[in-house]
């Protein structure tokens, strides 16, 4: 079937199996692969996208369902030359992962734990991050990360 | 995953023509194709990858949130859209400030990615998570195929029920809200196929698991969950959710309370008790309201009400830690809704 997604601002017209989810349309279709499949049941938080502004998990989402939808992937986020996002700068300066596979997932949640006001303490951000599994454990320096970014966010 | 036709109609009375095609017609020799509604898809689709639900046709009623996707609250009650999203219900001020135990309920649920998709009417209807249920490669699980057995009731089974459980089935139901429901006495609004609409006791919404573990609710071919209806009492306000995870956060409870009181002068004048993670299905603990009711709330009333709710309880090797998890958990809660300002 045709779907139109429109993803990170850009409008792509194709043809998929019913069953494609919007993650698999991601990443073998247009080529976007910054995000992630770990487990492919909705578990582990890599496939993380904004929907709407929304964060979800693609792995669950039929393409054929997104159509509505503006979609952010990590490849959005900055232009080609332009400065990185608030939130991928601070995990680079925080050193917020080593394998780095589940980091777009990461970031994107992260963006959308501050917009949601569900990052105003450590303990706050550990429970709203907890969706996002990293089997590294970056995890003190992914909160480290997220107390960063969120004053930059908020623009003071 | 079996490839299936996607539907996606505009309105209630689109979705539900829709629905009426697949269901059988009186006299009619030819099963129909089975249908199934999808709402936050983050239960049907997890079954349709793992090879357990294979509809033939998907109903997406996610257009349905214009017309199912409220919260209104007024002095006689709360009233909750079908479509609602667990986040919004979880947020909401009314819900936060007087049903707190709602609120809980959802925040402590799943992740916030999860509660941004999921549905409050599909999270009702959430399957069992019995590994054995959850994998076609075992033969034996009468939930998945009616008369072949239960590979849990010597198997790994330290996630499943102690209340509700039958020779044939002791699978648990692990959701969060739905016990809040059932204690709370709330209502589901349903529409048929055909147009009718009847309200029903949440608490008659699921099924023990009896002989027929694979029967499990009493919806009736192609019914719609419009919504829910929860009435206000002293109760909803000094009221709480406490569950108790294998880990801290982002799981499932393997034991969880709900406690509501109308609390006099430290005498409880009525209680609502609920409890999870260790039940058949949504659960109302009515043996333990009636122990509670008129006494004065100290550690031994809270002991002896939570006796009284796991008297019956049956347990299968693995699972034997749960009634006194959850006794301890009830007991737990109670001394902190008292505690509570409410
Ligand atoms: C990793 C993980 C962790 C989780 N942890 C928790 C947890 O801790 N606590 C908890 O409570 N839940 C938990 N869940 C379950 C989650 O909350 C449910 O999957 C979700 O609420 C289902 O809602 P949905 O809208 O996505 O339903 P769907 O998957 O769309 O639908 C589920 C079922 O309900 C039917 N249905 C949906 N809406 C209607 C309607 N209006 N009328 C009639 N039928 C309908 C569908 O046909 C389907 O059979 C977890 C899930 C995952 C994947
Ligand atoms: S407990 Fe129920 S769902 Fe689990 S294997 Fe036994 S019959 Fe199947
Ligand atoms: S790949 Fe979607 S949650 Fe793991
Ligand atoms: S950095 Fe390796 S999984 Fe998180």
């Amino acid at each position: 079937m045709d779907v139109l997604l429109k993803v990170n601002g850009t409008e792509h017209r194709l043809a998929v199996d019913v069953r494609t989810t919007l993650l698999d349309a991601l990443r073998e279709r247009l080529e976007l692969t910054g995000t992630k499949k770990g487990c492919d049941l909705g578990q582990c938080g890599a496939c993380t996208v904004l929907m709407d502004g929304r964060r979800v998990l693609s792995c669950f989402i039929l393409a054929v369902a997104a159509q509505e939808a503006e979609i952010a992937t990590i490849e959005g986020l900055a232009g080609e030359n332009a400065p990185l996002h608030p939130m991928q700068q601070a995990f680079l300066d925080q050193d917020a992962y080593q394998c780095g596979y589940c980091t777009p997932g990461q970031i994107l949640s992260a963006i959308a734990c501050v917009q949601e006001g569900h990052a105003n303490s450590a303990d706050q951000i550990r429970e709203y991050m907890s969706g996002n599994l990293c089997r590294c454990a970056a995890y003190p320096k992914i909160v480290a990360a997220v107390q960063q970014a969120k004053p930059l966010m908020e623009g003071s | 995953m079996r490839p299936f036709s996607y539907q996606h109609p505009r309105s209630t009375m689109a979705a539900l023509a829709l629905a009426a095609q697949h269901v059988a017609r009186p006299g009619e020799a030819r099963r129909p194709a089975p249908a199934r509604y999808l709402a936050g898809g983050t239960n049907l689709l997890d079954l349709m990858k793992i090879g357990v639900d294979h509809p033939a046709t998907l109903i997406d009623i996610a257009a349905l949130r214009q017309e199912h996707g409220r919260i209104e609250a007024d002095e006689s009650g709360l009233s909750l859209g079908a479509l609602v999203r667990m986040a919004e219900a979880a947020e909401h001020p009314a819900v936060l400030r007087d049903y707190p135990a709602i609120a809980q309920s959802l925040q402590l649920a799943a992740s916030q990615q999860l509660r941004n998709m999921a549905t409050l009417g599909g999270n009702v209807l959430q399957r069992t998570r019995c590994n054995y249920f959850r994998d076609p490669s075992w033969p034996a699980c009468n939930k998945r195929m009616p008369g072949s057995g239960c590979a849990a009731m010597q198997g790994v089974n330290r996630r499943l029920a102690v209340l509700g459980v039958s020779e044939h089935c002791i699978a648990h139901y692990p959701g969060d809200f739905a016990n809040v429901l059932a204690a709370f006495g709330a209502e589901l609004d349903l529409l048929a196929p055909d147009g009718t609409a009847r309200r029903i006791p949440f608490e008659e919404l699921h099924r023990l698991p009896g002989g027929t573990p694979h029967i499990e609710t009493n919806l009736q071919p192609g019914e719609l969950i419009t919504g829910f209806r929860v009435p206000a009492g002293p109760w909803t306000r000094r009221s709480l959710y406490l569950k108790i995870r294998d880990r801290d956060s982002y799981d499932f409870a393997q034991a969880s309370a709900v406690v509501g009181l109308d609390l006099q002068d430290g005498v409880v004048r009525e209680a609502r008790i609920g409890l999870g993670g260790l039940v058949a299905k949504p659960w109302r603990a009515h043996a333990a309201e009636a122990a509670l009711n008129g006494q004065r709330l100290d550690r031994a009333v809270a002991e002896a009400a939570a006796a009284a709710a796991f008297q019956d309880a049956v347990t299968h090797g693995e699972n034997a830690f749960k009634p006194e998890l959850g006794r301890r958990t009830l007991v737990r809660a109670l001394l902190q809704a008292a505690a509570m300002e409410a």
